[in-house]
């Protein structure tokens, strides 16, 4: 009798749906970490303390859904002793929830300098932060969509445009910095309030990077390919 | 890394696309082999090499020929009236199944453990000394036995009940008994078919550890369909795939970290991630 459409699960189809499962945790937390930054920058922007406040506390969701994809991965790699495609999409999921971990907390620096400045007078008007976190998000959207896809033509295109994408994020922190340099050097009053920027343009350089990072794990899901930067090992030959 | 090459170890026989690893010296070679069993084909055209001191192992899923391809190493398959070889099997210079090769010479240079224990009815030293005996050793034979048995990571285990049955120990303590008679006559070679499959998990242990231990003197070729156990043990695997004419073929040989970690050929990938069997 024909196997298909059968309503027996098998082991496979188990471990078919459980990986499904843990793709699933990782979209929803990278929605949680995008929605994080989102609201931080916003909250900055807008001198909102209440809303500072809620990216605060929010971080320990993130901090607890990591958790939980991790120890989704532990038992995976002990119940099914995975192999090939599989083990590597079980550790690539681990990594990336590691790095969605860490945008949240950069989330969490924002939203806690937003309420250290407090109501101080604002230095300048916000215009190239808000522009470096919209492409970081962006960024970190199309990484998670090229994880997902696990199409080796998909990963690769992906990660030549993110590169791309991640040196004008590095481009435009250069300018923040020589911006907010520039306003300290005229009134050294202002060291305060620009070094507090300079933190913030620094957490969403970082996203960027992060983005950077879980677009290598989508690359080494498709193809096996390790690479970090420029740098790539080869697999074993002997 | 595996790829095709025409370079081959042997002037005989001929393959033109033989599985090999760069630089790395083989001890033995196949070159087109096929069996078959009265007509009908097992397997077809495997050519690949074996490297020295090194662990080969032979996966695939029930029927691809895996052990067909083992045991034709060392002309077991002789024994089975039905089966007809044909190709090179290149050893120590010299095709196997040439007509003036002994096969049991063969058979001592390249021994095999089974998938079951298979002590003889004797004591364990005689087990042991089986294969010397029909050598015409009779010299040293203790210390050959001692050595043998300490080989087979045996001996403290059954050092003072040398007298006793073969079949007195446990399985597992059999199994490696059966090891020690394998390595008495100092093969260059020892196959195994599913060697542990018929033992328990401490037992599984101690020959995979033996395997390890022994890969640095002679090579070993295991047949397992324990993908967790070739992973541990071996350095290399070769993959083996019959089709919907049921002829076996060897689809992809490499290391275990591209064979286990990042297949390439989609047959493999299915079988190793359990979506063929």
């Amino acid at each position: 009798m024909s196997e298909q459409g059968s309503i027996i699960p098998t082991g496979r189809q188990d471990f078919d749906r459980e990986l499904g499962r843990l793709e699933a945790e990782l979209i929803l937390m990278s929605g949680l970490v995008e929605q994080a930054i989102f609201n931080a920058l916003n909250a900055l922007k807008n001198r909102d303390i209440e809303r500072s406040q809620k990216v605060i506390d929010e971080d320990d969701h993130i901090d607890k859904t990591e958790l939980e994809i991790e120890r989704s991965c532990v038992e995976l790699i002990r119940r099914e002793a995975p192999m090939a495609g599989d083990l590597r999409r079980i550790i690539s999921a681990l990594h990336i929830a590691g790095e969605l971990e860490r945008i949240g907390d950069y989330a969490e620096g924002i939203a806690k300098i937003s309420i250290t400045i407090g109501d101080q007078p604002p230095l300048k008007e916000l215009i190239d932060i808000p522009r470096m976190g919209d492409m970081a998000v962006n960024m970190l959207k199309r990484s998670l969509e090229a994880f997902i896809s696990r199409d080796p033509d998909h990963v690769r295109t992906a990660s030549v445009e993110l590169e791309k994408d991640d040196d004008e994020v590095d481009d435009l922190y250069a300018k923040v910095q020589a911006d907010l340099m520039e306003l300290v050097k005229a009134a050294p009053d202002n060291a305060e309030r620009a070094t507090y920027l300079m933190w913030v343009a620094h957490n969403v350089e970082r996203v960027a990077d992060r983005a950077m990072n879980i677009v290598e794990r989508a690359l080494y899901q498709a193809t096996g390919e390790l690479v970090s930067g420029t740098t790539q090992i080869e697999m074993s030959t002997e | 890394m595996a790829q095709n090459d025409t370079d081959l170890l042997s002037q005989e026989g001929s393959a033109e696309n033989i599985l090999r690893f760069d630089n790395i010296e083989p001890v033995l070679e196949t070159l087109d082999l096929s069996v078959a069993y009265g007509g009908n084909t097992a397997i077809s055209n495997v050519s690949f090499q074996v490297p020295k001191n090194s662990v080969v192992s032979l996966i695939g899923p029930s029927g691809c020929g895996k052990s067909t391809l083992l045991r034709c190493f060392n002309r077991m398959n002789d024994l089975i009236p039905s089966a007809s070889v044909n190709g090179v099997v290149n050893f120590a210079g010299q095709n196997i199944y040439a007509p003036e090769v002994d096969p049991t010479e063969i058979r001592f240079r390249i021994g095999m453990v089974f998938q079951r224990p298979n002590p003889f009815p004797k004591s364990i030293y005689e087990n042991v000394a089986f294969g010397a005996r029909i050598n015409g050793m009779t010299d040293d034979l203790d210390e050959l036995i001692e050595t043998s048995l300490r080989r087979a990571a045996v001996w403290d285990e059954v050092k003072d009940r040398l007298n006793e049955s073969g079949l007195s120990v446990s399985g597992g303590q059999q199994q490696r008994i059966c090891i020690a008679r394998a390595l008495a006559v100092n093969p260059e070679i020892v196959l195994m078919d599913e060697p542990a499959s018929a033992l328990d998990p401490i037992s599984t242990q101690a020959i995979e550890a033996l395997i390890q231990e022994l890969s640095n003197e002679v090579t070993i070729v295991i047949v397992t369909h324990n993908m967790q156990q070739a992973t541990r043990i071996s350095n290399y695997a070769a993959v083996m795939m019959a089709g919907e004419e049921r002829i076996g073929r060897m689809i992809e040989y490499g290391t275990n970290e591209q064979v286990f970690g990042n297949p390439k050929d989609e047959r493999t990938e299915a079988y190793v991630t359990g979506r063929i069997g």
